[in-house]
């Protein structure tokens, strides 16, 4: 039985959405600005209205108001209280459902404690940093316990150092509490790093809804590949592991080194984005640097889509056009490549 | 109290007094002026109070711009609050508060006066109105200023209505509801002096008719001062109130 299940639902954004989101899952919702995203939170949490059925656990929840849903639910821009401390902002929903306890206040100091917020808790949210506001929030929307969490973009305002951090400790803490949770972001690698599974949206409705390497190895529209970025895909001949999380694969003539889980690969793809260019030689241990000449050179929206032939391959880099002018890239001339290591995404046999 | 503090707050009012006093004792305004020195105002003002003329016209003051401004700031802050928060308030409530809410408080004098009569009642409903627009229309402003973001995040953790109200709302727009309540503190007074001063026979406002039928400008004088300072302490008590209520998260 799905944890959530949305039925033909409609409104003035959503067309005929129908999806379900297993008991547990963490589904992370995907897609352009103006998508629908949020729009599908909010039905799901009750606060705009729609048509077709929402479900919790089987059940029909379409009449219950927002509060009695007992949904956790974190705004992209937080809506933390301003009037209230880091405590009292945590304890709000259990106030509010009168659960005011003993149970409930050690509720609250475990939240507290588990998010790093115990010597804080008696600020008011105004004097916190970004990272530290984001924490009120998740542990304000847990402390209710939650059947779902709902997560609006969360991590949008912060650097990217503390947001792979709370992207982690959210992953960490949503597995041991096994709660089902829906992550909207349009952030691609926030996306394959964070999801069971991956629903890609566009216009209101749902465009695919696979696991993360199915969405990137096999975008079932063109709508999705072009938001997906038309990675440069690779087909596996050979495969041997090199160390412990390490592999080579053999491409017909291109020697790749990629991450390796002990699964034999099948295929490997990487971004256009992913794939460095240089004039000079790049520094460096000679792993997946290879020579090539551009073949083609596509500007478009301030980046500069460019065509390599490497070894009888054909690979797609794109520098911002800025970068690409400055570089003084032209059609016939020859570059160092390099693929980045961290980047490349494997599909392992199944 | 530091020496800066000192020069740019105390020492303009007693140079202004010593200038006053020197002013009257040496003559130097016009005769028909009846300029008393600033001493003689003093000396005056212990008088009255010594022999009951000024309580006797000062709580009355007091109690009829209590009366009427809590009244009337309840009744904004509760209409206000109703037209904020529920559409079905502000389409009943706001083409008439639109209509009303330019019509000075004094311009409703002469119709109280016909509809109530010449009694307490007239000073206190003078200030009434003339606290009730303002604090309501603070009061809408405040809570429509509230990101609804701050509302839909109370209802996701479980909130009633009611309890959105009371604990996001209202708290959220006290910045809002203070300014309103510290702008009509002073305007009670304002109106109180005008009333008494039209119609009744009693407050500081009648004080001041008489003493300027008597020619007692030094009367006069103390009775705007005691003015003066009544606004002055209201609007100074809602100040330190708002501090107190909303200076930790602001």
């Amino acid at each position: 039985m799905p944890g959530i299940e949305l039925r033909g639902v409609s409104n003035f954004i959503l067309h005929n959405i129908d999806l379900k989101i297993h008991d547990g899952e963490f589904l992370v919702v995907l897609g352009p600005n103006g998508a629908g995203k949020t729009t599908l939170l909010n039905v799901i949490a009750g606060l705009i209205p729609y048509e077709g059925n929402v479900l919790f656990n089987g059940a029909q929840i379409d009449e219950l108001p927002p509060y009695r849903r007992n949904i956790g639910y974190v705004f992209q821009n937080l809506a933390l209280f301003p009037h209230l401390s880091v405590q009292e902002n945590v304890a709000f929903g259990l106030n509010a459902q009168k659960r005011n306890g003993e149970d409930s206040e050690a509720r609250i100091n475990s939240l507290l404690h588990t998010w790093g917020l115990g010597n804080i808790a008696h600020r008011y949210v105004g004097t916190l940093s970004g990272g530290e506001r984001q924490k009120v929030a998740i542990a304000r929307a847990l402390a209710t316990q939650p059947q779902a969490l709902l997560l609006d973009e969360p991590f949008t305002s912060l650097d990217r150092g503390t947001s792979i951090y709370l992207q982690r400790e959210i992953k960490a803490i949503q597995q041991k509490l096994g709660i089902t949770t829906v992550y909207v972001t349009h952030n691609q690698r926030e996306a394959e790093e964070m999801a069971d599974r991956i629903a890609v949206m566009h216009d209101g409705a749902i465009e695919q809804l696979s696991r993360p390497e199915d969405v990137f190895f096999s975008p079932r529209s063109k709508r999705v590949a072009e938001f997906i970025g038309s990675p440069n895909i690779f087909p596996c001949d050979t495969h041997r592991r090199l160390t412990r999380g390490l592999a080579e694969i053999r491409s017909g003539d291109l020697v790749i080194v990629v991450p390796d889980d002990g699964e034999t690969v099948r295929k490997v793809a990487i971004l256009p984005r992913d794939v460095y260019l240089s004039k000079n030689p790049i520094p460096g241990p000679h792993i997946n640097r290879y020579i090539g000449r551009i073949d083609r050179l596509t500007p478009s929206m301030g980046h500069t889509l460019i065509r390599l032939r490497v070894t009888g391959h054909t690979i797609l880099a794109e520098q911002p056009t800025e970068v690409a002018q400055r570089m003084g890239l032209a059609v016939g001339d020859r570059v160092h490549v390099a693929l980045m290591l961290k980047w490349i995404k494997v599909l392992s046999k199944p | 109290m530091n020496k800066s503090r000192f020069i740019s707050g105390v020492l303009p009012i007693l140079v202004l007094l010593g200038l006053w006093e020197a002013v009257a004792r040496l003559h130097l305004a016009p005769s028909s002026f009846f300029f008393p020195p600033f001493t003689g105002v003093v000396r005056e003002f212990f008088s009255l109070a010594a022999n009951g003329v000024l309580g006797k016209n000062f709580f009355p003051s007091l109690i009829r711009v209590l009366i009427g401004f809590t009244a009337g700031s309840l009744c904004g802050f509760i209409v206000g609050t109703l037209m904020g928060w529920k559409k079905v308030a502000e389409n009943a409530f706001g083409p008439v508060i639109s209509l009303l809410y330019p019509i000075p408080a004094l311009g409703w004098l002469p119709l109280l006066m016909l509809w109530i009569g010449i009694n307490e009642l007239l000073p206190i409903a003078i200030i009434f109105i003339a606290c009730f627009f303002p604090v309501c229309y603070n009061t809408i402003t405040g809570i429509k200023g509230i990101d609804s973001n701050y509302m839909q995040v109370a209802r996701t953790l479980g909130a009633t209505e009611w309890y959105i109200l009371t604990h996001v709302i209202i708290p959220l727009a006290f910045p809002n509801i203070f300014t309103g309540l510290r702008l009509v503190s002073g305007m009670a007074w304002r109106v109180i002096i005008a009333a008494e001063m039209v119609a009744i026979p009693t407050g500081i406002g009648s004080l001041l008719m008489q003493a300027e039928s008597l020619v007692r400008v030094d009367i006069i004088i103390v009775c705007l001062i005691i003015l003066s300072a009544m606004c002055f302490v209201f609007e100074r008590f809602f100040i330190y109130m708002e501090h107190t209520m909303t200076a930790r998260w602001r």
